[in-house]
């Protein structure tokens, strides 16, 4: 029933891993001496960028998002400077929650806004594609049986996915291994890199495998 | 059989702290100790033996060695020195061991071979149990009978060089000394170089009787490396230089017969760790270089003793006593030069040490062969001397001698192993049996459902056949394990009478288990399993934090743990919170739930301002949750990581700066504690409240922590006993009003109102007497403790319709994390002993137990109280108390009785004692405060059925 949507999503997601997987390969081949550990800010900047752009043109070009009651060029205007700002205030958001867990307040502030930077690029920006900016979706999305859409299912998983990779990559922190990516912020910017890529895997495979038991009120 | 659910919790409770209370029987043992509180001294040895008359000849023999040299090298390997490869590594060594006049063996240390047990097996000759540790809470310093001790005693001047472990074992017992900290394991140069730097102007002076070095590098290159480490050989020639400087040093002295031992106090692993008691772990080389030694012809295989041999042989050479509670036999090699009267002086000497402490260790100790065999050794050496002092010098009296000689021998070994039989060995017969309750108790998935009884089938049980059979089985394993040779457990010395009640006891309640798995299992498939994110997050956590416990790191550092369990419930109920009260009502069906509750008739009239307002309060109740933790996590940075940073308040109490900002601090906590805690109690408990919580910052300020308004300038700080006996009058009455009511409610009138007012009375006399034992600068933990409960209470469990199961877990989590907030790890080193002295003149063991208990755990205990309070004021589902007890019960249990296990599992770990054993008395105590409180649940429910019907 949803074969041609599953595909878009699989192609989509495949469009997103590989650049992941070029931003991750280019500045290797291109810097001299980088690797995920020793320069890891860069990656992660890197990553980020390549996710914030590919996500951006992808959902534009597939149209997913909700189309606008207006087609007015300052309503679009509006949308766009309500993204970058929910943008911009994600990232605070997840700072703020990264401090709460326990991270260096002062110390490595950078490193802690690079993994927020990374973690909004990965969650809320797909949002802002999928949803737009606008709070009351996002609430429904993530209720309980709030998903309208095979494209709101597949936000959910992996939006949980790259939360979930973040949250387990600290586990690692406390032991006394003393490994290269038990460094702040690394094991935790892996996880959420890990469980992202899982997320794009996962979410196409379980919307496939159950798409007899997916029904959306509003479809 | 019925049975409330929450009595059979319980129930289960009481069993599983008597299991818990079997396995620590079997993971500590009792140590060995003789009887005398004193110490052995010069005065009370034993007499020469002599038959015929009285034996009153207290002569000693000359000590053989007027100097003594103990070079330790932390790790060293029995085959480094005295291996094949011995001549590579250590050439000059090797060449003493085999040309010089020395004696070499092979020494056992007996597992844990961790270093401060083993510093401490050397010095005392007894092997140590972790009883010890615990005992010496106040003072790391080693207070037993040790050779150190009595070296000092005796006036000889020791110097030491090395690991700081022995300055902190023995404080002021050294002449001089430079203590080098163990901290830096990649370190493996400077702390040896610590060590050698003071070695030339030590050897060129002879102010000292015995120099004490302890080295280091070794231990470290092992623990980074490994054994096979090209590390390894610099390491060793460095330690053979050393040795070679040291015995020409003490050679070119002359004079005096020295004595120089090498030794290692444990060996290496083939992973370079240490801890077990594997082969490579367990012998290390000991190495006595003496000129009063025969010169040596050739390499012969070295003869393998016991470490604390090293103990009685080093007292005896230097004419000390024997520490008493020394458990190792003279090594008689060293005393063959001397001749044969001192040789039998000595060995009786020795025999006589061992005996006295057989007799205060052993029940039945005459029975024992070697005591035996001792008294028999004895009588001969006092008809020798007879003969010997009649002055008979024949052939005969040589071969008497040897026979006596030897006779004391197989005394000494009888009776020593007799000793160290009852030592350092887990009791694993009592540590299965406990364990085997606890997992027993677990097996048993009733009361989840939230039932209000348990049908306990005991009849059915009793006499079924696989009742008997499992009687029987465990009556005959008993038997074996009791009649095996080598069985030294706690079970065997019970009397039979009391192993068969226990072994029928335990044999029906499993059956009345299983019986009941059995009845539920068909059951258990049905219901769908729709969890949501915070049951999710609730059960992983649980799971997550039990395996965690594994490993060691995650041990130490446990209130990182919970401080992320906490942020993390924190987020979701943030999200849950978004959800319930922020969600857009347009959605097409009626299934959504409402959005503010409006079954209050009063919601409906209240203006739509306050509903507004009480949604953004909801909304901010989790993330100021977050805030508090995060600052009350640096109020008391606890756990091995921070260790070395200084404590955020406690200090400077001297600075009035600081101390104005803690009075007001502490001024302001205590104001809210009282607005937050007085507005469900009585107006009698008002007053009485705000009595104490002035009597608390009197208090304070008389021990001289705050300030007081009106106090004069010069007043000295007392100890404050009048103010705080003050505050527990206030608290006693306070918690008496509350008794009173409840009484009131379940006997005259079922009145719930009284009921959960006369809770929250009891609840709130915990509260001021928790004000009064927390620090000054803890207060603020309190009262955020207060904060989040009112405000949790108020906000989200009740209005986003929790259940009893995950209100209860969450209590219980942030019962666990206000437990490290209060500045606890698991650590012994952080329980505060001085609450035990609040109001108390002078030490009194059970008050001061029980205050400093009650404020070790107050976290836990405040959040299981307000638990009480809560679910019991949750008019609408009468099992709730019921099942909330039952859920903290699990809660408990289920990490407890997991740790059991692993802490069996690794009862060899390097960390066991360090890490393990102290979480593992962290955990029983809390088993068995929270068996004490699912108690009080369990009276609380009876009222409540009581006064329903
Ligand atoms: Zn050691
Ligand atoms: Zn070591």
């Amino acid at each position: 029933m949803w074969d041609h949507e599953i595909k878009a999503m699989a192609s989509t997601h495949a469009i997103i891993a590989s650049s992941v997987f070029m931003a991750t390969v280019l500045p290797a081949v291109l810097v001299p001496g980088f690797s995920v550990y020793g320069a890891h800010l860069l990656w992660l900047y890197s990553v980020s960028g390549a996710v914030t752009v590919v996500s951006v043109a992808v959902f534009w070009l597939l149209g997913i998002t909700p189309p606008t009651k207006k087609h007015t060029l300052g309503y679009k205007l509006s949308r766009v400077v309500r993204s970058c700002l929910y943008f911009f205030l994600s990232c605070l958001f997840f700072h703020t929650v990264v401090v709460l867990y326990g991270a260096p307040l002062i110390e490595s502030a950078l490193e802690t806004f690079s993994l927020s930077v990374l973690l909004t690029s990965l969650t809320t920006l797909r949002c802002l594609c999928v949803l737009g900016p606008n709070v009351q979706a996002w609430i429904r999305v993530f209720s309980r049986h709030g998903a309208m859409s095979v494209w709101d299912t597949c936000l959910q998983i992996t939006v949980a996915c790259t939360l979930v990779g973040a949250w387990l990559g600290a586990f690692p922190i406390p032991l006394d291994w003393d490994r290269p990516w038990q460094v702040w912020p690394v094991s935790c910017s892996l996880g959420a890199m890990i469980g992202y890529l899982t997320g794009l895997v996962a979410a196409p495979a379980w919307i496939h495998y159950h798409r007899k038991q997916l029904t959306y009120k509003c479809k | 059989m019925k049975v409330r659910s929450s009595v059979f919790a319980s129930f289960i409770l009481i069993f599983e702290v008597v299991g818990i209370a079997l396995f620590l029987r079997g993971f500590f043992p009792v140590p060995v100790k003789s009887s005398f509180s004193s110490k052995s001294s010069l005065s009370d040895q034993p007499k020469e033996p002599l038959a015929g008359s009285a034996p009153n000849s207290s002569r000693l023999p000359q000590p053989l060695f007027k100097r003594v040299v103990i070079m330790l090298v932390d790790a060293l390997r029995e085959d480094f020195v005295l291996g094949p490869s011995g001549r590579m590594y250590m050439p000059y060594t090797r060449h003493l061991v085999e040309k010089g006049s020395s004696q070499s063996f092979v020494a056992k240390a007996r597992p844990p071979t961790v270093t401060m047990p083993r510093i401490k097996a050397l010095t005392t000759g007894s092997i140590p149990g972790f009883i010890d540790v615990v005992m010496n809470l106040n003072s790391p310093a080693l207070l037993e009978d040790n050779l150190i001790w009595q070296a000092k005693t005796a006036g000889k001047r020791i110097v030491f060089y090395g690991d700081d472990t022995w300055v902190r074992l023995f404080p002021k017992h050294f002449m001089e000394y430079d203590g080098t900290t163990s901290f830096f394991v990649s370190d493996y140069t400077e702390v040896d170089n610590n060590v050698t730097r003071h070695l030339d102007s030590t050897l060129k002076r002879d102010d000292w009787d015995m120099l004490i070095l302890h080295y280091l590098g070794l231990d470290h290159i092992g623990h980074i490396s490994g054994p096979h480490s090209s590390l390894i050989q610099p390491k060793l020639l460095e330690m053979d230089d050393i040795l070679k400087k040291i015995h020409s040093a003490l050679e070119a002295e002359g004079s005096l017969p020295y004595l120089l031992v090498l030794c290692g106090d444990h060996g290496m692993s083939e992973t370079g760790s240490h801890g077990g008691s594997s082969e490579p772990e367990v012998n290390t080389p000991l190495v006595l270089i003496s000129p009063a030694f025969k010169r040596k012809v050739g390499m012969e295989k070295p003869a393998v003793v016991e470490q604390v041999d090293l103990t009685p042989t080093l007292a005896l050479g230097l004419g000390l006593p024997i520490s008493q509670n020394s458990v190792g036999r003279v090594i008689p090699g060293v005393l063959e030069e001397t001749s044969l009267r001192d040789q039998l002086r000595f060995l009786h000497l020795n025999g006589h040490q061992l005996s006295c402490l057989l007799k205060d260790s052993v029940a039945d100790y005459e029975k024992d062969p070697g005591f035996e065999q001792f008294r028999v050794a004895e009588k001969a050496h006092g008809n020798w001397m007879k003969l010997y002092l009649e002055g008979n010098t024949s052939e005969v009296l040589t071969n008497m001698g040897k026979k006596v000689l030897k006779q004391y021998l197989e005394a000494l070994a009888a009776m020593s192993s007799a000793l160290s039989k009852q030592l350092g060995k887990y009791d694993m017969y009592s540590m299965v049996a406990g364990m085997l309750l606890l997992i027993l108790l677990l097996a048993m998935p009733e009361a989840l459902s939230g039932a209000a009884s348990v049908d306990l089938p005991v009849l059915s049980a009793l006499l079924s056949l696989p009742f008997y059979l499992l009687c029987l089985l465990l009556a005959s394993v008993h038997v074996l394990v009791c009649t095996s040779a080598e069985s030294s457990c706690y079970f065997c010395s019970l009397s039979w009478g009391l192993v068969f009640a226990a072994v029928a006891f335990s044999s029906a309640m499993f059956c009345i288990l299983v019986s009941i798995a059995t009845r539920r299992l068909p059951l258990g498939g049905d219901g769908e399993w729709s969890l949501s994110e915070l049951d999710v997050l609730l059960l992983a956590g649980t799971v997550g934090h039990t395996l965690s416990l594994a490993a060691s790191s995650f041990v130490e550092e446990e209130h990182q743990t919970w401080y992320f369990l906490l942020n993390t419930l924190c987020l979701v109920v943030f999200q849950d919170v978004c959800r319930k009260y922020f969600r857009e009502q347009r959605g097409p069906g009626g299934d959504e739930e409402p959005i503010l509750p409006s079954k209050d008739c009063r919601s409906s009239a209240r203006p739509a301002a306050g509903i507004y307002s009480e949604r953004w309060l909801a909304l901010a109740t989790p993330p100021f949750t977050c805030c508090a933790a995060g600052l009350l996590r640096s109020l008391n940075q606890t756990g091995v990581q921070w260790a070395h940073l200084p404590m955020s308040d406690t200090g400077s109490t001297g600075c009035s700066e600081h101390k104005l900002v803690l009075s007001l601090l502490s001024a302001f906590c205590l104001v809210l504690i009282y607005l937050l805690v007085q507005r469900r109690c009585s107006w009698v408990s008002k007053v009485a409240l705000a009595l104490g919580l002035l009597g608390v910052y009197s208090y304070r300020a008389a021990v001289g922590n705050v300030l007081f308004p009106w106090q004069h300038a010069g007043r000295t700080t007392s100890k404050g006993t009048v103010e705080a006996r003050f505050v527990y009058v206030f608290v006693l009455g306070i918690l008496f009003t509350g008794t009173k009511d409840l009484l009131r409610s379940q006997i005259i009138t079922a009145d719930a109102k009284l009921k959960s007012r006369g809770l929250w009375e009891i609840y709130s006399g915990l509260v001021l007497l928790a004000s009064l034992l927390f620090r000054a600068h803890n207060l603020p933990v309190l009262c955020c403790c207060l904060l989040i409960q009112t405000l949790m209470a108020q906000f989200i469990w009740k209005r986003l319709h929790y259940d009893a199961a995950q209100t209860t877990i969450m209590h219980y989590w942030f019962g666990q994390a206000f437990f490290y907030f209060q500045g606890n790890s698991n650590n012994i080193g952080t329980v505060d002993i001085s609450v035990g002295f609040v109001g108390l003149e002078s030490y009194v063991e059970a008050p001061a137990i029980f205050l400093t208990a009650l404020s070790t755990y107050a976290g836990p205990l405040l959040w299981a109280c307000h638990l009480v309070c809560y679910l019991s004021s949750e008019r609408d589902s009468p099992v709730a108390l019921g099942h909330g007890c039952y859920c903290l019960a699990l809660l408990r249990s289920v990490p407890a009785a997991a740790y059991i296990v692993l802490v069996t599992v690794l009862r060899y770990h390097l960390f066991i004692w360090s890490v393990f054993s102290p979480k593992l008395l962290y955990e029983s105590m809390h088993l068995l405060l929270t068996a004490a409180v699912c108690l009080f649940f369990n009276t609380m429910e009876q009222s409540h059925g009581s006064s329903k019907s």
